[in-house]
Parts: C-alpha cells; sequence; structure tokens
C-alpha cells in the first residue's frame, strides 16, 4: 500500500475513539463504524493504531475491515452514488442504469472520479422499491429513474 | 416519569387513548363525507408516511408545508400533524390520511399541501384528484379499507405502522403497548412460555423454527448473564418488512424482548440493525430512550424483581450475518463466520453466554399473542403455520408494497388481489419467494395456500418474505446468475462449497448467458448445485443453489433454448441478440445512425440502412430510436 500521511490529529480521535470504547476488542465494528464516519474511510495506518490501542494483530482489524462492505479502505468521492441493485430494482432495469453511470462518469463500481467529486457503488436494497430503480446520490434517493436521466442528474449536481 | 406499577402503565393509557381516540374511531367508522373545520369538526388530524420509502419522495417536505400552511392559517392548534411509519402502499407513496374521515390521499407532491389544506382541513371538500383510482372501476376510493390493496390483509405484526406516531412512547401504550409485558410479570414465567408456545408461533426470519420451543431451550440453561438477541439484519435484497416495523412500531420489538427475557431469565437485550438502516436506528433509539424515561427499561420493571435493559449493535454489510452464529461473532467485534451447531446460541452464543436470537417479526407478534390469547392468534392461518406473514410485493406488479396476509392465503391472491396484477398488462412469468435462498414459483404454483411447508415442498422457501414479481421480459437463466452473484458476493469464505462451489456455478452461468454455454452444462449445474445443498457450512451455502434449481426444474426449457439454439427469449441476454433492420419499414431517416455509439449503422438517407453485426455491440439503442418498428431483434 502506498505511503499515507495521516495527521497527528486524526491518529489522536482515533485513539479517542478507542478509548471511548474502553479500548474492547469486542467493541471493534462500533469503533471502526466511528472512525470511519470521521475520516471516511479506514486506511492501513488507521488500521494499525486502532489494533494497537485495542492491543490485538492488525490482522485481526484488517479482516474486519475487509469483510464487511460496509468498511472502505479508498476515500469515497465528495458525493457518493449507489446504485441499488436489489431484485426489485433488478428486474426494472437497474443493470442498465449502473452501465449508463459507469458510462457517463467514466469510472467503474468501486472508484472515484479524477476530480474527487464522484464515488460508485452498488448497495443491496435501500427498500424504496415501489420507487424501483433507485439510486442515492449523496442523502438523497432518486427513485424511478431512467438511464436518459443520468446525464442531466450528475451534470445538475453542484460539488 | 417513572412507571411502577400495571395499574399506573393503565392510568397513563387511558390518559394517552385521549389524543388517539379520534384516531382510533375513525378507524372503525365509515365516512365518505368530509370533514372540515367550517363544518364544525372540531379537531383533526393529518397523517403523512415517514417510511423510508415515502421519505424518498419528500414527505418530510409535506410534512413541514402542512405545519407552515397550518401556522400561517391560525388553525395550528386545531389539527395536529403526525409523522407515523410505513402505510405499506409504496406504489402510491407519499400517503397522506385526514382523520376523522379516513381520507386516503395517494401520491401527494409537496406543492398539494395547500390545496389538501384549504379544500379539505378547512372547506371540508376532499380533493378528488389525489384520491386512489380504482384500476378495475375507475372509480375514486377515498378510504383505504374498500381498496383491494388493503381487502385482503390482516395486519398483526404491522398493526400500528401507519398509525401511531413511533417517536411517541404514550401512543404505543394508548394502544394496548406495555400490557402484554405488565400481564406477564405478574404470572409466573412458564405460563407465558406456554402461552407462545401454544400460538404457534414460528420464527419469520425463514427457517420457521417454533418461538416457544426456542425460548424454552434457551431457559434451560442456567447463567448470571443471559441475552436475547433481535435480530435486525435484514439483507435479503428486496425485503424491507423488518425496516419497516422498526421504523414504524419500534416499542413491540423492545416489549417482546422483555417478555422473552422474563420468559428465558435473561436480563440483557441487543439489537443488531444493519447500519444502512438510519432511520429505524435513529427510531430505535427514541423508543429506548422513552423506555428507560418511563422506567419500563432498567431495574425494578413495574415494581417487580425483573431488571433489562438494551443497547443497539451495528451490522456492516454482510448477508451472512443474518444466520444466528455469524450474527454473535459480529456482535463480538469479529468477522461475521457461522460456525457449526451445536453448541446452539442458547447454550453457548455470545461472549459464551447462553443467549436467544429471535427475527424483528417474530418479536412483533409476541405482545399481542399475549393480550389476545394464544387461541386466537392460532385460529389464523393454517394447520402448521399460525398467524400472518408480512410480505414486501415488488418487482412488475401494479402495487409495490409491504402486505401483510394470514398464512394459507394464495399467491394468486396476493399478486391479482392485493397487488393489481402484472405490470403494463404483461403476461406474468414467475414470483420469486425468500430472496437468494428462495426459489422462482410458476403459473401453477399460484394457488396453493401459502405457509413454510407448502412453499418448501414447491421448491421455494418462506423467507423473510421477499415477493418478487417477473414478467414475460425477464429471463430465467439471467435470474438466477443475479442470485448466485449475490451469493458469490456474500458468501464468508469459511467453507469450500459455498465459496468454491457457488463460483464455480456463476461461471457455468455466465458462459450459458453469453452464449458460450456447452451441452453439458445444465447437468453439471445439477450435480453441482445438489452438493452444495447438502454439503455447505451453514444456511447461506445450503440454500444458495435453490435459484438455480428452481429455475431449472421450472423453466428447464430456457436453459436448453440458451445453450442449444442460442436464443434467449426475454431478449435479456445481448450475447444472444441480433439485431437487424427490415429494409421495407426503414424509411432511412438515419436516426438510429446517429444514436449508435458503435457506429455499426451504414446507409444513405431515405434508403433503408442495414447493421454491420461486426461492430453492433447490443445496447439497443437503434431500437429505442426509431419511429417506424424497423429494428428487428432475434
Amino acid at each position: 500500500m502506498a505511503e499515507l500521511k495521516i495527521s497527528c490529529e486524526a491518529i489522536r480521535q482515533v485513539e479517542e475513539t478507542c478509548e471511548k470504547f474502553h479500548n474492547d476488542p469486542g467493541e471493534l465494528i462500533s469503533i471502526l463504524h466511528e472512525v470511519q464516519g470521521r475520516l471516511g474511510y479506514l486506511p492501513e495506518p488507521v488500521q494499525r493504531v486502532i489494533a494497537d490501542k485495542l492491543g490485538i494483530p492488525a490482522q485481526k482489524v484488517y479482516g474486519v475491515v475487509t469483510f464487511y462492505s460496509f468498511f472502505t479502505m479508498t476515500p469515497k468521492g465528495r458525493i457518493p452514488i449507489s446504485v441499488c441493485l436489489g431484485t426489485a430494482c433488478y428486474v426494472r432495469g437497474a443493470d442498465k442504469l449502473l452501465e449508463e453511470f459507469k458510462r457517463v462518469l467514466g469510472i467503474e463500481v468501486g472508484e472515484t472520479t479524477p476530480d474527487g467529486k464522484f464515488s460508485l457503488d452498488c448497495l443491496r436494497c435501500v427498500g424504496a422499491c415501489g420507487l424501483a430503480p433507485v439510486a442515492t446520490i449523496g442523502e438523497k434517493v432518486y427513485g424511478r429513474l431512467n438511464p436518459s436521466d443520468i446525464r442531466k442528474i450528475v451534470d445538475e449536481i453542484p460539488d | 416519569m417513572k412507571i411502577n406499577s400495571s395499574d399506573a402503565l393503565a392510568s397513563i393509557r387511558q390518559e394517552a387513548l385521549k389524543a388517539l381516540s379520534v384516531r382510533e374511531q375513525s378507524n372503525e367508522t365509515v365516512s365518505e363525507e368530509a370533514a372540515g373545520l367550517e363544518k364544525g369538526t372540531p379537531r383533526m388530524q393529518i397523517l403523512c408516511c415517514g417510511g423510508t420509502g415515502c421519505k424518498a419522495s419528500e414527505s418530510a417536505r409535506i410534512v413541514e408545508n402542512f405545519r407552515a400552511s397550518l401556522q400561517e392559517k391560525g388553525i395550528a392548534d386545531k389539527v395536529d400533524v403526525v409523522v407515523p411509519g410505513c402505510f405499506g402502499f409504496c406504489e402510491k407513496g407519499p400517503i397522506v390520511k385526514i382523520i376523522p374521515d379516513n381520507t386516503f390521499y395517494t401520491s401527494v407532491r409537496p406543492a398539494d399541501v395547500e390545496e389538501i389544506v384549504t379544500s379539505h382541513i378547512i372547506g371540508g371538500r376532499k380533493v378528488e384528484r389525489l384520491l386512489y383510482k380504482d384500476p378495475g372501476t375507475g372509480e375514486h376510493i377515498s378510504d383505504s379499507k374498500h381498496m383491494n390493496f388493503y381487502r385482503k390483509q390482516m395486519r398483526i405484526a404491522l398493526r400500528n405502522c401507519g398509525f401511531i406516531n413511533p417517536e411517541d412512547i404514550r401512543e404505543y401504550i394508548a394502544r394496548d403497548g406495555y400490557k402484554a409485558l405488565a400481564d406477564s410479570l405478574q404470572r409466573d414465567s412458564l405460563e407465558v412460555l406456554a402461552d407462545i408456545k401454544a400460538s404457534g408461533l414460528r420464527g419469520r426470519g425463514g427457517a420457521g423454527f417454533p418461538t416457544g420451543i426456542k425460548w424454552e431451550i434457551a431457559r434451560k440453561f442456567d447463567a448470571p448473564d443471559k441475552y436475547v438477541v433481535c435480530n435486525a439484519d435484514e439483507g435479503d435484497p428486496g425485503a424491507f418488512m423488518d425496516r419497516s416495523i422498526m421504523e414504524g412500531d419500534p416499542n413491540s420489538v423492545i416489549e417482546a424482548m422483555m417478555i422473552c427475557g422474563y420468559c428465558i431469565n435473561a436480563n440483557h437485550g441487543l439489537i443488531y440493525i444493519r447500519a444502512e438502516y438510519p432511520l429505524a436506528v435513529e427510531r430505535l433509539k427514541i423508543a429506548i430512550a422513552q423506555a428507560r424515561e418511563y422506567g419500563l427499561l432498567g431495574e425494578h420493571i413495574l415494581g417487580t424483581d425483573f431488571n433489562f435493559d438494551i443497547e443497539i449493535r451495528y451490522g456492516a454489510g454482510a448477508f451472512v450475518c443474518g444466520e444466528e452464529t455469524a450474527l454473535i461473532h459480529s456482535m463480538e467485534g469479529k468477522r461475521g463466520e457461522p460456525t457449526l451447531k451445536p453448541p446452539f446460541p442458547a447454550e453457548s452464543g455470545y461472549f459464551g453466554h447462553p443467549t436467544n436470537v429471535n427475527n424483528v417479526e417474530t418479536l412483533a407478534n409476541v405482545p399481542v399473542i399475549l393480550t389476545k390469547g394464544p387461541a386466537w392468534f392460532s385460529s389464523i392461518g393454517t394447520e402448521k403455520s399460525k398467524g400472518t406473514k408480512v410480505f414486501a410485493l415488488a418487482g412488475k406488479i401494479n402495487n409495490v408494497g409491504l402486505i401483510e396476509v394470514p398464512m394459507g392465503t394464495t399467491l394468486r391472491e396476493i399478486i391479482y388481489d392485493i397487488g393489481g396484477g402484472v405490470k403494463n398488462g404483461k403476461k406474468f412469468k414467475a414470483v420469486q419467494t425468500g430472496g437468494p435462498s428462495g426459489g422462482c414459483l410458476t403459473e401453477k404454483h399460484l394457488d396453493i395456500p401459502i405457509d413454510y411447508e407448502s412453499l418448501a415442498a414447491a421448491g421455494s422457501m418462506m423467507g423473510s418474505g421477499g415477493m418478487i414479481v417477473m414478467d414475460e421480459d425477464d429471463c430465467m437463466v439471467s435470474v438466477a446468475k443475479f442470485f448466485l452473484e449475490f451469493t458469490v458476493d456474500e458468501s464468508c469464505g469459511k467453507c469450500t462449497p459455498c465459496r468454491i462451489g457457488n463460483r464455480r456455478m456463476l461461471e457455468i452461468l455466465t458462459r450459458i448467458t453469453d452464449g458460450r454455454g456447452k451441452p453439458e452444462d445444465i447437468e453439471k449445474l445439477e450435480t453441482l448445485a445438489k452438493v452444495i445443498k447438502d454439503t455447505a457450512l451453514c444456511g447461506l451455502g445450503q440454500t444458495s443453489p435453490n435459484p438455480v434449481l428452481s429455475t431449472l426444474a421450472n423453466f428447464r426449457e430456457e436453459y436448453i433454448e440458451h445453450v442449444k439454439d442460442h436464443v434467449c427469449r426475454a431478449h435479456k441476454c445481448k450475447a444472444l441478440l441480433t439485431y437487424s433492420i427490415d429494409p421495407v419499414l426503414c424509411k432511412g431517416c438515419s436516426a438510429c445512425a446517429r444514436g449508435c455509439p458503435a457506429e455499426a449503422i451504414v446507409g444513405e438517407v431515405r434508403k433503408p440502412f442495414v447493421i454491420n453485426p461486426e461492430k453492433c455491440i447490443r445496447c439497443g439503442m437503434c431500437l429505442s430510436r426509431c419511429k417506424f418498428g424497423a429494428i428487428k431483434v432475434i
């Protein structure tokens, strides 16, 4: 992994989070949730800090981070886009929607645009099946999407 | 304010009922006549759906607009705006319901608020254009009771969803909330447990294990620390019943966990919930805080010696964590990998303590069973499956939504009467139940009464209750591939059959849909599927071949067509399609050539164009651009 510089301030915050959970390895997932919520992702140096604090091997932390799809080791875009690939969305054409997002953004699933604005991911069911197919852009859920709408929607989103 | 006895609880119920009585009464009466302040109605209520589906359609702005409009007109003291959980009719959301006349407005936009307030709330005239229009008769129906979508439903687990404000524990108490707990604490816990057993309630998370027996086993293991876990890790794509219950009626889950705690002598409760459900998390947190404030969670509950408290644990997106041993590992901060049973969690679960895991919908049934009695509950449903089941009805169906029907209802009733039939008048092809662990059922299965046994016998399963309808445009080989992609993604990797076997199956399916299928592939799939079913470690692996096996059983001819004839009758599998232009119908307008991203279409204007099959990427752009129907797809 490329050398990453994490600020002392960020490291201090990570340590504080661990302490808040009493450095309890049983709370690892809660800690990772909180740290990712603050930093946006969980790079290797941060995982090492957590492992040290909890007194467990770094591979344990890495094992958990990579097991769960919610955790990520690469920074997301400022506006994350997630296309729902739940069954209801799938039968209503979510696969075509995803292809169009890839084409319009010029990135693959799991990647971020070079300007850092958008990242593209898939998710399984937002639970808004009545609006299928659905995508979330930032915090907002967009329903009843048609591949031909995508270009306009993406262009109109302010940074 | 602490409630320290069941009498104190009863008096709070009386008090809270006053506010709720308008809503309760309007539910019973039928009034086609609109109420209105100018007609002398003293108090009115506006119920505006706050479920995730409606929130995605700006229901929060609708609520804001209502509050602002009422304020501006100086009638905010006479009209309450309430935000309940999901009404279920997601297809027509956002839903707004007006009390006391029970008017059910559908597909409301923020801009419609002003008209509802001036015309209906003040003037007493319904806004006709926002009423539900029956697709059969074309008539407007203003009361949801008369809509086909609701007529055959029976709401037990969803009894409070779309009715009470989930952020106010008093509204739950007014609906006999915590009464089952109060009564239970006065009885011997064995008697309470006997009631749950007698009711015939079975686990709603998928497998259908009898809840009472599960509790009885958990009770046998004595330990100072025992745990009641609520499994709210609803990972089945296309299923959102548990989320709706937690969003719409979080207290019912809390109350049931406490009753379970009392029956099995446990004092700790844990709710394991997906982090992807922010609204459900928020509502649960509020409900837990309010229950603590009222003394319903904590020590000496309702003046007895029973202590119980609940904490929330977050999942992080792993389907396998719905399996109880995987779930427990995840709560311990580890990778969510399942382990062999025994030991069952009842003996050694969370950090080695005896643990009982129940699903959200199962728990939501518990308080009503105790208030209305096990005999009432067991009178509903079929011989072996009692009560009701919630289904998330979605896919190619007219009325997408969350429904609850008695066990024994047929698929036909659900799809055609409640669901309003297949969308856009297309032909019904299959219905998928049970999510990635379930199977696809066909026309010939439509009349079987649904319960755990009948679905399993038909080659599918109840699962958590996802129900996806498919039409003639869906390719069943692709559907099987879709589910397998999901399983391969979600396999934890611990056991070989699931980790490698499913990947091999996916490779074969990919080959078939890419037009590279070999004659022996179908048989290979079948053998592999059976081996995985027999040898995988946990429920995920054991059920993962079901989508393949059931489509092979019911749609074998489609597999054969793909492999032998290189034909996909649903026109889904791109590699098997050939696009061509009918020279007679083509007017030579060049619209297709201009739209073709691969520059595969050539010709002269006003003469028939042709597609170069070598360059064609089969994107279908020409088909959507041609106004003369000249593009043919085989």
